[in-house]
């Protein structure tokens, strides 16, 4: 697929795409015209889901078209150095390199935001052009050419002319390179500073799009659910407490909230990530007090779940306003502790639903040889002792 | 203490709010003999009144817990101070454990655990938050090592029982001293024996991963 082209086509008249393609390829066989059609459908009719096609918004695009005329001096020095030097075919040319250019650059800037895209990522590196960076040698490499072939040419001119007829044409040829530079020179940079305002603004804009994303997701979110509970502190207090704490790590770590596994390389950092999960999305406080660190293998992380698992029940289900865990590293097993003061249960009388959910913490640490046990008695809260063993080192 | 067994504290905290919000949680249960927000102040105040408690901020203008502590305590060796912070930075709570307190709690803990803290203290033993409870098992990890003896460590100071690491491990879970004693199958006063041995070592142990643990990790 190109520019979907066929697709709409088949799409508005209901025949198959693939017949729709076959007929393009034999117009573009049969005389070439197939590629102009294509190109021409794909300039004018507007995708699905945009209002205007690219060539109308070609002609509004001001800066644009400020750019293409902008190389049009460029293109009568080449075509004045030419005649100059006698060299006509590089007259006729040029034409065509130009007229392209300036479409290119056209098509560049108002082509939609995917295809501008496919733009950046398989044509630009094509031609080596662009913003990529290039190393010093790469420029040096590129002065020498340049310097070469300038010689180069120098030396064709005269032999072929003998110094003194020569002077002439070049002579004029640099004082009309001249006069353009000064008449344009300063249109030129002033269209060169803008178009890197407009990168920079674009990428300000970008940046600022993201932030109100984020502010939007956590702390205006937050504020909502601050005003929502005023009449009840503690719940103000662990929202703060909550907000606070992820403001932090995104602002001075750079660490955006979600998941245990994307944003936690040790152990420590993994259970803080799940701390401020199970506060943000229960409503308790979780007191956590982690002895030692090491780093996250598959079977600590099977561990974080589980204990993900017993806090989020106990948050759930105990009553109590606090929950405590307690992990601690040992040389050949890490411990961890999930302890709530709430309401407990009768472990011999537990009903389905728990019985499950209890099932899927014990199995989670079995299958990596570890081992859940669950304490409780109705009125004196519940206790969950995770044990993990652990073959890597301790960090 | 006073009359009725009614501790005499004194507050030294820089935020006003929070002051009053402790004088509304301790309420009658307490006698609240004095106030100050900051360190040189709460010296001068403390030393006049003598109280049986301080509950002192860690983070103060004018030098923070420790210079109230440095200053209140060669002559007043009496006075007993229970520290809180929001911080919960491992080096300032140990900073101030050493310099003399003889406990730590969050300024989050609630009224009930943090009168029985004021009682606690009162009485001369001293009260571990969990979290202070995991800094100490952290600090003194690894028991006794080889290297520990080749140092000169004094095993007296510098190492901690394994009934002593048992007690601050049932802590650090959040067990009430109540709780632990059950679980131990010890009494309460036990506990409390306990904790102050783990208090006097955390002091006086000169035990050098204690400073270095508490710099490496800044961020808990």
């Amino acid at each position: 697929m190109l520019g979907g082209v066929c697709g709409g086509v088949a799409r508005t008249t209901g025949i198959d795409v693939t017949f729709v393609r076959i007929g393009f390829v034999l117009l573009t066989l049969g005389s070439g015209i197939g590629i102009l059609v294509y190109a021409l459908a794909w300039l004018f009719v507007p995708l699905e889901d945009e209002p205007t096609n690219i060539f109308s918004r070609a002609l509004s695009d001001r800066r644009g078209i400020r750019l293409v005329i902008a190389i049009i001096p460029a293109f009568v020095l080449v075509q004045v150095v030419a005649a100059s030097l006698s060299i006509a075919y590089v007259g006729t040319f040029t034409w065509p390199v130009f007229v392209a250019a300036g479409a290119a650059i056209l098509i560049k800037r108002n082509a939609s935001a995917a295809e501008s895209a496919w733009i950046d990522g398989e044509l630009v590196p094509m031609l080596s052009i662009g913003t990529t960076r290039h190393s010093r040698w790469r420029l040096l490499g590129r002065i020498l050419g340049g310097a070469f072939l300038a010689a180069a040419g120098l030396f064709i001119l005269v032999s072929g002319h003998g110094i003194g007829t020569a002077l002439r044409p070049v002579g004029g040829a640099v004082l009309f390179i001249a006069a353009i530079v000064i008449v344009f020179g300063p249109w030129w940079l002033s269209l060169l500073r803008d178009l890197m305002a407009e990168r920079q603004a674009r990428a300000r804009a970008e940046e600022r799009a993201q932030m109100a994303a984020h502010v939007h997701d956590s702390v205006l979110q937050t504020l909502a659910l601050i005003q929502r509970s005023a009449e009840d502190p503690t719940q103000v207090v662990r929202l703060a407490r909550a907000q606070e704490r992820e403001l932090r790590s995104w602002l001075f770590e750079g660490r955006l909230p979600g998941s245990i596994a994307e944003h936690a390389t040790t152990l420590s950092e993994g259970i803080e990530v799940l701390q401020q999960q199970v506060e943000a999305d229960h409503g308790v406080t979780v007191e956590v007090v982690v002895v030692g660190d090491c780093d996250l293998s598959d079977a600590l992380r099977a561990l974080l779940e589980a204990t993900r698992e017993a806090t989020v029940n106990a948050a759930k289900w105990s009553g109590a306003a606090e929950v405590s865990l307690y992990a601690e590293v040992e040389c050949d097993a890490v411990s961890l502790f999930v302890r709530d003061r709430g309401r407990g249960f009768d472990p011999g009388a537990v009903p389905d639903d728990r019985q499950g959910i209890a099932h899927s913490i014990c199995d989670r640490m079995h299958h990596f040889g570890g081992s859940a046990v669950i304490r409780s008695a109705p009125g004196s809260g519940t206790e969950v002792e995770l044990s993990m063993p652990r073959r890597e080192l301790v960090r | 203490m006073t009359d009725q067994g009614r501790p005499r504290i004194f507050l030294v905290e820089d935020h006003a709010v929070f002051r009053a919000g402790v004088r509304a949680e301790l309420g009658d249960a307490v006698e609240v003999v004095g106030e100050a927000d900051e360190a040189d102040a709460a010296i001068e105040l403390i030393c006049e009144r003598s109280p049986d408690v301080v509950l002192l901020d860690v983070h103060l203008p004018g030098g923070g817990g420790q210079a109230v502590l440095a200053g209140v305590l060669p002559t007043h060796p009496e006075v007993r101070f229970l520290a809180l912070s929001v911080s919960d930075a491992p080096e300032d709570v140990i900073a101030v454990i050493r310099a003399g307190a003889r406990g730590y709690l969050t300024k989050t803990v609630s009224g009930p655990d943090l009168l029985q803290g004021v009682y606690r203290v009162a009485a001369g033993d001293a009260v571990f938050s969990p979290r202070l409870a995991g800094f100490v098992l952290d600090a003194f990890a690894g028991g006794a090592g080889a290297g520990d003896l080749a140092a000169g460590l004094d095993p007296e100071l510098d190492q901690i029982s394994p009934r002593e690491r048992e007690v601050l491990r049932l802590i650090a879970r959040g067990y009430t001293y109540k709780e632990v004693a059950r679980d131990l199958m010890i009494s309460t006063k036990t506990v409390e024996s306990h904790v102050s041995s783990v208090l006097r070592k955390l002091q006086l142990s000169t035990r050098h991963e204690l400073t270095k643990w508490a710099t490496d990790r800044r961020l808990v």
